[in-house]
């Protein structure tokens, strides 16, 4: 099964000032959880996002206007930081990946399971998309 | 019809539902008569027989699959069999952290205790629709979230302890006292609950709240036999025959309590087991230490308030001290209006206005109670204690 895992802090946005031991401390457990998720097969796609404050959206009102404005799409202390794409055996095992995740304290990470589109006959992109390449 | 290819986006999906509607019609119409609009009608029913039939074909390609993960898995079960007790282990699963806490003690006692719906809802004091509810919501993210049926790992299970101790509560309380039927005490239930209380505590025999929790189960159960009459009415603690008691379950329950406490800090079920054993160890009710009582409840309200155990709490007070103090406590509860459908509330506060004299305040009180009484026994007893203060 796929599960889609968001994470949800708050912001640093401290980046700019960072020492480069500082950075080293802050990314360093990242990497090593890639690696972790690579080596046991469970990863298919991951990000780190830029701040929200990079964001942009597109909305569709009821009347069918699309508008497009600056910033995320909720203003809120805690936002969407990044995300993993894990193919897990089942929900305990994605917990498990869920709990090692490096956020910082007072972060969150969700679990979803994702639908599997190929279950009623329809395209299964990460499937095409491996085959693509 | 247009609306429901729209809908489904598949015409002949669409017309097969909506001829399945009208051959429903056709059956329930003529004797539960025509609904006010018999156009919206056929569309809903329409509309719910293609999402079943959608749900049915999905559900043979999923069969197909889980066959092959029930293989995979009964042969990871014979490799690391270390747990005895197939309905332990389906309770754990029951009570997967992932599921909501009111969620995870339905499931189980759906799946493992047989309970209904309705029983459920009961035991729970939430209405049966919301209940209805709350059981298939679960089941279906057991399903979409992908769930196990597999035996928590050793790390795991204190995790999941805390809500395993409730359900088997829960199963024991609703064979205790019915809230339906006209058979006070379902002796398959509360011996379940027991048996499972019993595998939980030789696989876990350092664990303080598992030994509190079979310990308090038998020392209730040891009142079974008192706790009805011959006539199949309800025997209040103070007017029943001590001779009736299970000796052999009250030595159990006393001994299980003692291994509980000694592993302290005492948790809730450890200290409700303490009261149960003040209980039994008086030979007759006057003997029976209610200050101390009293102050347990004390302890456990503050560690866990709740509405019921303050009730408890009020009569233990209203014995150590009077009834008078008693009704304050109950009254206090009565105007937080969280336990006015519960029966014991009323059936208590009848009690105490009737030992402090207050007759016709007692009746009302009685009266409130056999309305709210969900069983033949407890109407039963309401009943005699009206027809005692003459307002039967």
């Amino acid at each position: 099964m796929r599960y889609l895992l968001t994470l949800i802090g708050e912001e640093g946005g401290r980046e700019d000032d960072m020492t480069p031991e500082q950075w080293r401390a802050a990314m360093d457990p990242w990497n090593d959880y890639n690696r972790q998720v690579l080596d046991a097969g469970v990863f298919v796609a991951g990000d780190g996002l830029h701040p929200s404050s990079t964001a942009t959206t597109v909305r569709l009102a009821e009347s069918g206007d699309q508008t497009v404005t600056d910033g995320p799409f909720a203003e809120t202390k805690e936002q969407l930081g990044g995300f993993y794409v894990l193919e897990c055996v089942d929900l305990d095992e994605a917990l498990d990946w869920a709990k090692k995740v490096p956020i910082r304290p007072g972060g969150a990470v969700e679990v979803r399971p994702a639908m599997d589109f190929s279950e009623f006959g329809y395209l299964d992109p990460y499937a095409e998309a491996a085959s693509a390449r | 019809m247009a609306t429901l290819i729209r809908l489904l986006g598949d015409f002949d999906l669409a017309e097969e539902a909506v001829q399945e509607a009208f051959a429903v019609a056709m059956e329930r119409w003529p004797s539960a008569g025509v609904p006010a609009n018999p156009g919206a009608w056929i569309l809903t029913t329409a509309r719910n027989a293609a999402i079943d039939r959608l749900r049915r074909e999905r559900r043979l390609a999923e069969k197909r699959e889980l066959l092959g993960r029930e293989l995979e898995l009964e042969e990871k079960e014979a490799e690391v069999d270390d747990f005895p007790d197939d309905r332990l282990r389906l309770i754990f699963t029951c009570c997967h952290p992932a599921l909501a806490p009111e969620a995870r003690v339905a499931l189980t006692l759906r799946s493992l205790g047989g309970l209904t719906t309705p029983e459920i809802a009961r035991a729970f004091l939430v209405a049966e629709s919301a209940m209805a509810q709350r059981i298939v919501r679960a089941k279906r993210k057991i399903r979409a979230a992908g769930i196990p049926y597999v035996v928590p790992e050793g790390h795991e299970l204190p995790d999941r302890l805390a809500s395993v101790l409730a359900v088997l509560y829960l199963v024991f309380n609703e064979g205790y006292s019915a809230s339906s039927g006209d058979s006070l005490v379902r002796r398959e239930l509360c011996a379940e609950a027991i048996r499972l209380g019993g595998v939980l505590a030789a696989l876990m025999p350092d664990e303080s709240e598992v030994l509190g929790l079979l310990a308090l189960m038998l020392l209730q159960d040891s009142r079974r036999d008192a706790r009805v009459d011959g006539a199949g009415e309800m025997v209040l603690l103070e007017d029943q025959n001590r001779e009736l008691w299970d000796g052999g379950e009250i030595e159990a329950g006393l001994q299980l309590c003692r291994r509980a406490l000694a592993l302290a800090p005492a948790g809730r079920y450890a200290l409700q087991a303490a009261i149960a054993a003040e209980h039994a160890r008086a030979a007759e009710p006057s003997a029976t230490d209610w200050a101390r009582i009293a102050a347990m409840y004390g302890v456990l309200e503050m560690a866990h308030p709740s509405p019921v155990v303050a009730l408890n709490r009020a009569a233990a007070v209203a014995m150590a001290e009077g009834p008078e103090r008693g009704l304050e406590l109950i009254d206090e509860l009565v105007s937080e209006g969280r336990l006015n459908a519960y029966y014991p509330l009323h059936t208590a506060r009848a009690d105490l206005l009737r030992r402090a004299d207050h007759a016709a305040e007692a009746l009302e009180a009685y009266r409130g109670a056999l309305a709210l009484a969900t069983n033949d026994v407890e109407r039963a007893f309401v009943e005699r204690r009206l027809r005692e203060l003459g307002g039967g």
